[in-house]
């Protein structure tokens, strides 16, 4: 009983009520609870994607150092700088100032759109090449189903989220300048990149031939 | 930023347009009670269906002559079709499992309920919430549409197994716009599920009144908030294996078709996919589900025992982390579904491991309740002997469970009527009763009147005579070695003298539908004409109980009410009444919370 009276002291004991759990709105909280289902919708596309591969026998490489790797490096470049500029849109908006909110979101904005302009670009140089979702020039056709399907679920939600940062710099522009409204949408964005940062090795490094000698 | 802040600027007046206050809603008891409608609706459908299929399995020779004026295609003069009997199988499944069994516990009830019994005004996230309910509506139009689209509803199962969810018409009509049809559905099911189940993780973390502490709140509230959990972290799942299953249908890809498929005579130009991939991303949302659809009335029924023995939940904490064990353990057994699949034994093992290990947190459960009923001063309401059913419905579903989940016991019974039988028990009939439970429990509170108790007790009876005589001789059909899905036993020697059995559970099934008139009688008596019921006619402790029947717009009037109790105290030794409400004033001794 002694046992159960300490564990009851604390967050299970007393509560005053209209507390934010952690600290955080409601808002913010639906934001991260959101995103926890958001990852697992792309962690079933990575478990596929990774059961798929390994059962395969012919499962192509075909991406060389130039142009694939130094595109999506450059890509990657663009979303990881979006996330730094985004971090600069947050903390001008916890000091007030609203005209740099804006030109923050809208750099976040340009870096998003540089991301999709390139990847768009990509897919149009891949399809050229061959590659559809049914078939591939080069081996397993689940090559071009996994990759379009992965690269595309996260194409759409980089569209969506600078369609978000439109909104949130747009409000911010009219002066409605809602308590951490930029903080939720860079939790948003920061998980696009962080997704990326998924994506980017698994598709694009592991894709790479090594060389005809070595494999 | 305070909640507190939030609530005083709230005006406590509804809005007077018309849609904005009963259609549009933003009121979390208008949008519980529109979840239960939607899965009274789809209940309703869903039974009819049932009817069908074992009317086809008692009489396969019958002339269905009115089916045949409603499909001609499917039951063209009136022999019922293969395909039609599948199809039929398919929807009926579909539908329950979806638009019934999770949405009526935690969309209606949950939405009703969780935020009273916290102390809170609304959900959260009130537009979230009103969108919820509005895209599972679309969900279940866009499921209902699958029955007039030429070709018919789909026939690929609740599961939608590949190949044959993935190939198109070449496997069946059904297969073509139906079965697209059917997977747009369950991708917005998914996405309104788990939109409603952030908002009820948001609410119960953040909304909770003044001395609602975690270990104060009733039972329900924890397992509506486990239940969201499980939803917001198996849905999406769900939601990623449709998108690969629809691009598979649509777009070319072959996700979950393996090369050299040769289908009616016709080579199919796929390959490099794994059908088996379908099964460990549906059984990774499949399995949570059951638990989506069964926790709740596992919530429900220890708050009415409770109740109406008229004694505290025996081992509150113990519940509580029984309820979260479940939850836990439920992520980590979906292999238990696909042990015939050619499963690595050590990988068999260690599903079926984990899947007993279940049966722990679950007898606790049962012990528990039982524990609750011991010594009490029992009285039998109709609310009360709907729980009791649920309890033994969980029993005895829950020991086929202990077949069905060691690998080498499946084996032979894997897709008989052995496992239709089970789950029909546990996760269907069960959920059922506890649904049961909560309407007659929580009717005067929702709608403000008393349903009747006598023709309650009756619906109770007819129904637990009924469903006992459908599912558990489906144990022994299994046994036999009765495959499910079978649309004609007859047909089949090694089947023969199975005839009378299946009789026998189909008589049992009308007799069980036509019990239902019994409860929509009651219901719309109720409503219509039903005494008209106090505050708190049950004695009871939480918190709705402390606001009129049916509540006031945003649940209260004036403050909030601030708890000083635990959510379970009857028969306290010393204290004027045998129920401490947990709005009473605190007494000498800080009271525990369980």
């Amino acid at each position: 009983m002694a046992v159960a009276q300490s564990q009851s002291s604390g967050l299970a004991r007393f509560w005053g009520g209209g507390i934010h759990p952690y600290g955080i709105s409601h808002k913010k909280l639906g934001m991260w609870l959101f995103l926890a289902s958001d990852s697992l919708t792309f962690a079933a596309l990575i478990f596929g994607y990774a059961y798929l591969r390994n059962a395969s026998h012919d499962w192509p490489r075909p991406f060389e150092f130039y142009p694939s790797i130094v595109v999506s490096t450059a890509m990657t470049f663009c979303l990881l700088t979006s996330s730094l500029t985004m971090v600069l849109a947050v903390h001008h908006s916890q000091h007030g100032d609203a005209r740099k909110v804006v030109r923050w979101l809208v750099a976040t904005m340009v870096g998003g759109l540089a991301f999709l302009i390139l990847h768009a670009n990509e897919w149009r140089e891949l399809i050229q090449h061959g590659m559809t979702t049914r078939s591939n020039p080069w081996g397993d056709p689940m090559f071009g189903a996994t990759f379009f399907t992965m690269t595309g679920l996260h194409m759409f939600h980089v569209l969506t989220g600078v369609l978000y940062l439109g909104y949130v710099a747009l409000n911010h522009s009219r002066g409605k300048t809602e308590a951490d409204s930029v903080e939720v949408c860079g939790l948003y964005w920061h998980f696009v990149d962080l997704v990326w940062m998924f994506i980017f090795p698994l598709v694009y490094l592991m894709s790479v031939s090594l060389g005809s000698a070595t494999h | 930023m305070s909640t507190v802040h939030e609530h005083a600027a709230h005006v406590h007046v509804p809005p007077d347009n018309f849609m904005a206050r009963w259609v549009f809603s933003k009121d979390h008891k208008v949008i519980g009670i529109q979840y239960w409608c939607l899965a009274l609706a789809a209940v309703l459908v869903g039974m009819v269906l049932s009817l069908i299929i074992r009317a086809q399995l008692a009489f396969p020779t019958h002339n269905f002559e009115l089916l045949s004026k409603i499909f001609p295609n499917g039951v063209a003069g009136g022999a019922i079709a293969p395909e039609f009997y599948l199809s039929m199988v398919t929807m009926h499944g579909t539908i329950m499992v979806f638009f019934v069994l999770t949405t009526a516990p935690m969309g209606g009830f949950g939405n009703y309920m969780l935020p009273i019994q916290i102390g809170a005004r609304d959900m959260a996230f009130p537009t979230l919430n009103m969108l919820s309910f509005w895209v599972t509506f679309a969900g279940f139009l866009v499921i209902m549409a699958a029955f007039f689209v030429e070709g018919g509803a789909p026939l690929g199962g609740w599961t939608a197994y590949p190949p044959l969810s993935a190939l198109g018409v070449i496997a069946s009509p059904g297969q073509g716009t139906g079965m697209n049809l059917w997977i747009v559905s369950i991708a917005i099911f998914c996405v309104g599920s788990l939109l409603g189940a952030l908002n009820f993780i948001a609410t119960t973390l953040g909304l909770r009144t003044k001395g609602m502490s975690l270990m104060r709140m009733p039972l329900t509230v924890w397992a509506w908030f486990t239940t969201a959990v499980l939803a917001l972290l198996s849905f999406p799942v769900l939601l990623g294996a449709g998108i690969l299953l629809l691009l598979d249908r649509n777009a070319g890809t072959s996700f979950f078709i393996p090369g050299g498929l040769v289908v009616a005579g016709e080579q199919i130009d796929h390959r490099g996919g794994s059908p088996i991939l379908w099964q460990h991303l549906f059984w990774f949302f499949g399995h949570p589900e059951v638990y989506i659809a069964i926790l709740p009335g596992m919530g429900a029924t220890s708050h009415i025992l409770a109740t109406f023995a008229r004694k505290p939940v025996f081992g509150y904490r113990a519940m509580v982390f029984a309820i979260f064990a479940i939850g836990l353990l439920g992520f980590f057994v979906w292999g238990h579904h696909m042990f015939v699949s050619g499963m690595s034994p050590y990988t068999g093992l260690a599903f079926s491991l984990v899947t007993l290990a279940i049966g722990v947190p679950s007898a606790i459960k049962t012990i528990n309740w039982l524990g609750t009923l011991w010594g009490g001063r029992i009285r039998p309401t109709t609310a009360m002997l709907w729980s009791l059913g649920f309890v033994s419905l969980f029993v005895s579903g829950g020991l086929g469970g202990i077949f069905l989940g060691q690998n080498a016991v499946d084996l032979y019974l894997h897709d008989t009527y052995f496992v239709v039988g089970h789950f029909h028990l546990i996760m269907g009939v069960a959920a059922i009763f506890g649904m049961f439970a909560a309407t007659y429990y929580w009717f005067p509170k929702m709608f403000g009147r008393l349903l009747n108790e006598k023709m309650g007790k009756l619906h109770f009876i007819l129904t637990f005579i009924g469903v006992n005589l459908i599912f558990i001789p489906m144990h022994g059909l299994g046994m036999i070695g009765h495959p499910r899905r079978y649309y004609d036993g007859s047909l089949y020697q090694f089947l023969g003298g199975t005839d009378g059995l299946h009789t026998l559970i189909t008589w049992a099934a009308f007799f069980t539908v036509t019990a239902q008139l019994v409860f929509l009688i009651n219901l719309v008596w109720g409503w219509s004409k039903g005494e008209r019921a106090p505050d708190n006619p049950w004695d009871s402790t939480s918190l709705e109980w402390a606001t009129t029947s049916p509540p006031p717009f945003e649940n209260f009037e004036g403050d909030e009410p601030e708890v000083h109790h635990g959510p379970y105290e009857y028969s306290l030794p010393g204290s004027a009444r045998d129920y401490v409400m947990q709005t009473d004033a605190p007494s000498r001794a800080p009271a525990q919370g369980g």
